[in-house]
C-alpha cells in the first residue's frame, strides 16, 4: 500500500515537471509532430484492421440474437453503431494502443535511462522529464481522438460488409439502423473517454520508462508494467466516466 | 577550478563517500582513480549534480553548485560538458544533430553557424566523415569521439569524462586520452576524468586523486604515482604484472 502511494506521489511529481515551461518551444513543436507520426500515424494500420473485424463481429453476433421476426433487422445497424461508439472504439482501441504505444514509450524512455541519455540531458541543463515526456502526452491527446473516429467509421464499414454482404439484412435496413435514434452526446462521451485514455497511456507508460533502474532486463519489466498498469487505469476510468456521464 | 569540500554521500546504510576534499585545477587533466566500487562514479555524479551530497560542497570557480537556485544551476550546467562511459548519444539523431543539440537548446545561433560549429567539432575529433551517420552506425571509439565533439560544442569550462576508455582497444584508448588532454590544454578547461586504466594515468595524469573505500587516500601526479609509499595506492597501481616490472 505504501509502495503504491509512493508511485502515485512520484507520478504526480513527474507530471508537475512535465508541464513546466519548455526551454525552447519550437523544438518541442517539432517533437510533437514527430511523436504524432510515430505513435498515431504508425498505429493507423492496426487500428483499421482491428476495427473492421470488430465491427463485422458485432454485426454478426447482434444478428444472431435478433432472429425473432418481431424484432426489426435495422436494429443490427443500430446496435453495431452504438456498440462501436460507446465502447468498442474508444475502450478497445485504447487497450490495443496501451499495448502498442505504451510499451514503445516505456521501452524507449527506459533505454534512454539505462544508456545515460537522460543523465546527458540533465547535465546539459535540460528538464529531461518535460523534454522527453511532454511531446508524447501532447501528441497522444491530439492524435488519439482521430484514431478513434477512424476506428468508428471503419468498424461500421466492417459491420456493413458482414451484415449486408453476408446477407443478414439489406443495405437500406443497415443504413436506417445506423441513423436510427442517434444521440450526438454519445460521440462527446467517447471523445472525453479517449482524451483521458490518451493521457493515461502516454503518461503512465512514460512514468515506468523514466524511472527504470538497472539494465536491459529492467527495460523489459518497465515495458510490461506500463502496459498492465495503463490497462488497469483505463478500465477504472472507463467505469468512472460511464457512471458520471451516462447515468 | 573545481573545489570539493568534505563530500559525504550515502545510499541507505551504504556510506559511499566519506568526507572527500580536493581541488581540480583548470587547464589540467585531473584524474580520479580507484578500484571498482570505491566511489569514483558517485563522486563524479555529485560533482555534476546527478546526486546531491548529504554533506559538503562542490564549487565551480567559487560558485557552490548545490546552493545555487534552479536557474543559476541551469546556467552553470551549460558550462559543463560530459563524456559518458557509453557515449550517451541520442540514437534518434544523426551525429551532426547530436552535436548541434545543445546549441539549438541554449543559443540563438543561426542554422548555418550551428552547422559550421558541428563541422568544426567533428574535425577537431578527426571524424569529419561521420556528419550524416547515426550513432548505431558508429564504432565504440567513434561514439566516444562524437560524444567529445558534443561535449565541446558549447565551449565548456568544465569537462567530465566517466571511464572514457572502457571497452576500447589500447590504440583507440590512447587516441581518446590524447584528445581529452589536447582539448583540456587548448581551451584551458577544468577536466575531471574518472578511470581505473593505468595507461591513462601514465599518459595524461597531470593531477591524480586516488579514492579508496570512499576516502581520498592519495593525491599527486603521474610523476610521483610510481614512487608513492601509500599501500592502498601501490596495491592498485601494481596489481598488473606489467606495472610490477616498472616498480622502482
Amino acid at each position: 500500500m505504501l509502495q503504491a502511494l509512493q508511485h502515485i506521489g512520484r507520478y504526480f511529481q513527474m507530471l508537475y515537471q512535465v508541464f513546466s515551461r519548455p526551454e525552447k518551444p519550437a523544438v518541442y513543436w517539432k517533437k510533437i509532430i514527430y511523436e504524432m507520426y510515430q505513435m498515431g500515424y504508425n498505429s493507423l494500420a492496426i487500428v483499421a484492421i482491428i476495427s473492421i473485424f470488430m465491427g463485422a463481429v458485432v454485426a454478426i453476433q447482434t444478428g444472431l440474437q435478433f432472429d425473432s421476426p418481431f424484432i426489426p433487422k435495422y436494429l443490427i445497424g443500430y446496435a453495431t453503431r452504438e456498440s462501436l461508439i460507446l465502447e468498442f472504439s474508444p475502450t478497445m482501441i485504447a487497450l490495443i494502443l496501451a499495448g502498442k504505444v505504451g510499451s514503445s514509450i516505456a521501452s524507449e524512455i527506459g533505454t534512454m535511462r539505462v544508456t545515460e541519455q537522460i543523465d546527458a540531458l540533465e547535465i546539459m541543463g535540460i528538464n529531461s522529464q518535460a523534454f522527453i515526456i511532454q511531446p508524447k502526452i501532447v501528441a497522444a491527446v491530439l492524435f488519439f481522438p482521430f484514431l478513434v473516429i477512424i476506428s468508428m467509421s471503419i468498424g461500421m464499414l466492417g459491420g456493413y460488409l458482414a451484415g449486408v454482404v453476408g446477407g443478414l439484412l439489406s443495405h437500406n435496413e443497415f443504413v436506417y439502423g445506423l441513423n436510427y435514434w442517434f444521440e450526438p452526446f454519445h460521440i462527446t462521451y467517447a471523445m472525453v473517454k479517449t482524451l483521458f485514455f490518451a493521457f493515461v497511456i502516454s503518461s503512465v507508460s512514460a512514468y515506468f520508462g523514466y524511472f527504470t533502474a538497472g539494465g536491459a532486463l529492467d527495460v523489459g519489466k518497465s515495458s510490461t508494467k506500463a502496459v498492465v498498469y495503463s490497462s488497469i487505469v483505463i478500465l477504472i476510468i472507463n467505469f468512472t466516466l460511464t457512471q458520471l456521464m451516462l447515468t | 577550478m573545481i573545489q570539493l569540500s568534505n563530500i559525504h554521500k550515502s545510499f541507505g546504510n551504504n556510506h559511499v563517500l566519506k568526507g572527500i576534499s580536493h581541488t581540480f585545477e583548470a587547464g589540467k587533466t585531473n584524474l580520479v582513480i580507484g578500484a571498482s566500487g570505491s566511489g569514483k562514479t558517485t563522486l563524479i555524479k555529485c560533482m555534476v549534480g546527478l546526486h546531491v551530497p548529504d554533506l559538503g560542497s562542490v564549487s565551480f570557480d567559487d560558485r557552490d553548485f548545490h546552493a545555487l537556485d534552479r536557474k543559476e544551476k541551469r546556467l552553470l550546467r551549460q558550462e559543463i560538458g560530459m563524456l559518458f562511459q557509453g557515449g550517451a548519444l541520442f540514437d534518434y539523431m544523426t551525429v551532426a544533430e547530436n552535436i548541434m543539440f545543445p546549441l539549438t537548446m541554449f543559443s540563438e545561433m543561426p542554422e548555418d553557424e550551428k552547422i559550421d560549429r558541428a563541422h568544426f567539432c567533428l574535425k577537431r575529433v578527426n571524424l569529419s566523415n561521420a556528419y550524416h551517420l547515426y550513432p548505431s552506425e558508429l564504432s565504440g571509439g567513434m561514439m566516444k569521439r562524437v560524444a567529445i565533439a558534443r561535449a565541446i560544442a558549447m565551449n565548456p569550462k568544465y569537462l567530465f569524462c566517466d571511464e572514457p576508455n572502457s571497452g576500447l582497444d589500447p590504440k583507440t584508448a590512447v587516441v581518446i586520452d590524447n584528445l581529452v588532454q589536447e582539448i583540456t590544454q587548448e581551451y584551458n578547461i577544468t577536466t575531471v576524468v574518472n578511470t581505473h586504466d593505468m595507461n591513462s594515468v601514465i599518459e595524461i595524469g597531470d593531477n591524480i586523486a586516488f579514492i579508496h573505500q570512499g576516502k581520498l587516500s592519495w593525491s599527486g601526479s603521474k610523476d610521483t604515482i610510481m614512487s608513492s609509499d601509500n599501500h592502498e595506492l601501490n596495491d592498485f597501481v601494481f596489481a598488473a604484472e606489467l606495472f610490477k616490472k616498472l616498480r622502482p
